[in-house]
């Protein structure tokens, strides 16, 4: 049986990019499952002071799932500080993208579905992005 | 960089043997105030959290008849501390928290808002555009000539300037609006539309500055005896505004204002290109 994968959730503090009740949401759904997890104000902040703190959270063998917004940002917040995420053991939820409950869901979803560019990719999509 | 590398104080919410469990919309405002205070914390509960490493922990828990256990790292590395938090609001456990990280060597939170690039190193190709266009010495090189943020509390708050000229879209600043700005997936239509983008460098450092003293000499005629300092920050204000309202830059108007006068502009620029151009020939060695 695949190892239950460990959360940590990104408050974004310091800006309203990722909308309240989805942070509101997938918070109240972690304290109310019962589940261990870390929180942490905001990677963007610690990322800006080089934290220590961000080589722990990356550190381990153990699937991780990170409730924060785009894959490609977090890979980049915790790489710029020599806390390189594992990219088979990884995935991040979009908090930007998803609404509440899907959010919610794939948090608490013992699944892990890892999603972090991989190393040296391009990544690409095709057709016209919005502004 | 100017900004201390400080680590978070690390909380623990514990909830286990010897002390009392929170109701899950305790635990959820108690965790809200404390995040939204700057603290890291961690939960206990079924399944693994983050390792420890060697910074203080203060762990919270309302613990049976109000008495803390006291405990130490048997390494003499980790400076742990308990608190019980019987009879407190969410509020007062802030208050509680704020005690013990002045008293710590922890971070304090909240005083500058994380505005600042993050450099994508899979598209990076260290072309050096955005150490020679920054005029704030938010960019270096390291040892090996290849392109780090340095400075990114000198990053203007709000303007993504540097990821325009960008030719990778390799520059995001997580807290932008919209992609691939923000980290979003890069698509083949941006990187033509990034493409298309006006030479902002031009704009920020040549056109303004021409524009200005084109429009200063066409109405030094006019208003020569009641110019003053007021009326020529007025007439950058609007030739800046216009501008970057053409080029649709989203520049904000105040770091637009904000900018070196054009002598200072050109010696920044020339500095800049200095250090790019060499880490480029140090990378050709």
């Amino acid at each position: 049986m695949p190892e239950k994968p460990r959360i940590l959730f990104c408050h974004c503090n310091y800006a309203r990019v990722v909308p309240d009740e989805v942070k509101s949401s997938v918070l109240e759904g972690l304290c109310k499952s019962g589940q261990a997890f870390d929180a942490v104000a905001d990677l963007c902040e610690m990322a800006a002071r080089r934290d220590p703190a961000l080589k722990r959270l990356a550190a381990g063998e153990s699937p991780v799932k990170i409730a924060a917004c785009y894959p490609r940002a977090v890979k980049w917040l915790f790489g710029g500080c020599q806390a390189t995420l594992n990219g088979e053991h990884t995935e991040v939820v979009n908090m930007r993208e998803l609404n509440a409950e899907d959010a919610t869901n794939t948090v608490l979803n013992e699944t892990l579905t890892p999603n972090l560019p991989a190393d040296g990719s391009v990544a690409k999509v095709e057709g016209e992005k919005k502004i | 960089m100017a900004i201390a590398e400080e680590t978070t104080l690390r909380i623990i919410l514990y909830e286990g043997e010897g002390a009392e469990k929170l109701a899950a919309d305790e635990r959820s405002s108690t965790l809200l105030a404390l995040l939204e205070k700057g603290y890291a914390v961690t939960c206990a509960g079924e399944g693994k959290v983050s390792q420890a490493d060697e910074s203080s922990l203060l762990v919270l828990g309302r613990f049976n008849n109000g008495k803390v256990p006291e405990a130490e790292d048997v390494n003499g590395l980790v400076s742990i501390r308990f608190r019980d938090i019987n009879g407190h609001n969410p509020e007062e456990i802030t208050q509680l928290v704020e005690e013990e990280r002045e008293s710590s060597k922890a971070a304090k939170h909240g005083d500058w808002k994380p505005w600042f690039p993050v450099i994508d190193y899979d598209r990076c190709t260290n072309c050096m555009q955005c150490l020679s266009f920054c005029l704030f010495d938010v960019y270096g090189t390291d040892d090996k000539q290849e392109i780090q943020v340095q400075n990114n509390d000198n990053c203007k708050t709000n303007c993504p300037a540097c990821s325009r000229v960008c030719p990778e879209a390799a520059i995001m600043f997580p807290k932008y609006k919209s992609g691939p700005i923000n980290g979003d997936v890069v698509s083949d239509g941006d990187l033509n539309r990034e493409k298309m983008k006006i030479d902002i460098s031009a704009l920020l450092g040549g056109d303004v500055y021409q524009m200005l003293r084109d429009r200063s000499q066409r109405s030094r005629s006019r208003f020569s005896k009641e110019r003053d300092s007021d009326k020529a920050l007025g007439e950058r204000t609007k030739c800046l505004t216009k501008l970057a309202a053409e080029a649709d830059i989203d520049i904000p108007l105040e770091v637009l204002q904000s900018l070196p006068s054009a002598d200072e502009i050109a010696k920044k620029a020339e500095a800049a290109n200095a250090k790019a151009e060499a880490a480029l020939n140090a990378q050709k060695n």
